[in-house]
């Protein structure tokens, strides 16, 4: 019996046993409509998140599965003051899976500890986010066909971006990928990011100027720069602009670009954007349903 | 300065000089009923000065607790006056309820019956990270 609480659980040969499985559930979905059926996929969510959540029961019921979930974190037993173990360990006799979104960083493991049921971290609070980055993976996979040898350029708020430092980790196993950082000073990569960077041998170069990293990038990673990042509104002013994804910023980017961005998103990419045939991020939340359902089977043990 | 040798009992060797008050209280040593001697700035061959700490009782001490706060400590085990079993400390691998988590997002925060855990990251830095949240670790 095993969870997923960390991409970096994963290794590269599994990461590459599910990504074949997704696009395998992709080109076949009807022989997989009946894999899961008899079983039962909780989802825990002590957050909101509908899209996750909406995500993890689709991939369920996709795979002939069914779904156990809560109304709402303040109607659960959690807000009767129940741990993250004893919820575990009560749900471990309702369902054969659980996905478990938390707001205290570290919650999914504690669960994982606790449960008999497989568990999987679908977001622990600033921290995990796995299977956001099997989706970001599956993405790279079926845009470029393949994830070594590319420059992958992150833009925005990269320093609490936990999908920006889930997909640099999985990305940092490949060989000849290249990293741009691109973001204000404010919001620079945390260190042991690097580290995990320079660990691989891989090189990357930070910079604060999206639109002289555009002709070098083969992927662009977009994220959010969230007023609440700056110290003071007036470096968010001078800032928000340049960190906005427009048609123009992307005239001199390359033809086979792949524009990414884990949503929801507010404006960083400018709705023009949408009609660009290098836009994956919708793409993104699809790829995510297939990669969900290829993760939930592996747990499972089914084939 | 003579000290009697013990009989039976554990002597903590080669603690570094200065440390040894701060092994006393984090072994919870005053908590014995036994003669405890602790000796410090003795005269080392290999360090200059040393601190050791004698205990009159065959106890268990917490070697991970000795091993991260001053790695190279030696716990020596004396039985009938010989010496049975030498020990040398070095970082543990686990840590739990040593360090304490002070990530305010840490699930440890609000879920107060979980152990602390720490794991080691870097042997090189002696870096420990939480294992619920990878919050380095800081000796409170």
């Amino acid at each position: 019996m095993r969870s997923i609480i960390d991409i970096k659980e994963l290794s590269v040969e599994e990461i590459d046993e599910l990504v074949a499985v997704g696009k395998d559930i992709i080109a076949n979905p009807a022989a997989y409509a009946h894999k899961c059926e008899g079983k039962k996929l909780a989802t825990l969510f002590f957050e909101p998140s509908t899209r996750t959540r909406l995500s993890f029961e689709a991939a369920m019921y996709e795979l002939g599965g069914h779904v156990l979930t809560m109304a709402d974190a303040q109607s659960s037993s959690a807000s009767k003051g129940e741990s993250v173990a004893d919820t575990a360990k009560v749900i471990s006799c309702y369902a054969d899976i659980i996905a478990m979104r938390h707001p205290k960083e570290g919650a999914p493991m504690v669960a994982a500890m606790n449960a008999s049921i497989p568990v999987i971290n679908a977001g622990d609070g600033g921290h995990n986010h796995p299977t956001q980055t099997l989706a970001d993976l599956l993405t790279i996979s079926r845009e470029k066909g393949r994830f070594d040898h590319m420059t992958v350029g992150f833009c925005g708020d990269l320093r609490f971006g936990r999908t920006v430092h889930s997909l640099i980790s999985a990305m940092s196993r490949y060989p000849g990928v290249r990293f741009l950082l691109i973001s204000p000073e404010e919001l620079k990569v945390p260190s042991y990011v690097k580290q995990e960077i320079k660990a691989h041998a891989l090189s990357y170069q930070q910079t604060t100027d999206l639109v002289s990293a555009m002709p070098e990038l083969d992927i662009l990673y977009m994220t959010r720069v969230q007023k609440e990042r700056f110290f003071n509104e007036e470096d968010y002013l001078r800032l928000k602009d340049s960190y906005i994804l427009t048609p123009e910023k992307l005239a001199s980017a390359k033809p086979d670009l792949c524009i990414m961005h884990p949503l929801p998103r507010v404006n960083e990419i400018s709705v023009a954007v949408d009609d660009d045939p290098r836009a994956c991020y919708f793409k993104q939340v699809l790829n995510g349903k297939y990669m969900r359902m290829a993760l939930i089977l592996k747990l499972l043990g089914i084939r | 300065m003579n000290i009697d040798s013990i009989k039976n009992g554990i002597v903590i060797d080669h603690i570094t000089a200065g440390k040894g008050m701060e092994i006393y209280r984090l072994l919870g040593l005053d908590a014995l009923d036994c003669q405890v001697a602790i000796i410090k700035n003795a005269s080392s061959a290999k360090m200059g000065k040393k601190d050791i700490i004698k205990i009159d009782a065959d106890i268990t001490v917490n070697t991970d607790i000795l091993g991260y706060v001053d790695p190279g400590v030696t716990v020596d085990t004396i039985r009938n006056g010989e010496l049975v079993d030498k020990k040398k400390t070095e970082l543990p691998e686990r840590l739990v309820n040593i360090l304490t988590c002070r990530n305010p997002r840490c699930i440890t925060t609000t879920e107060q019956e979980l152990p602390h855990i720490f794991r080691l990251t870097d042997r090189e830095k002696g870096e420990y990270r939480c294992i619920y949240c990878e919050t380095k670790g800081k000796t409170s």
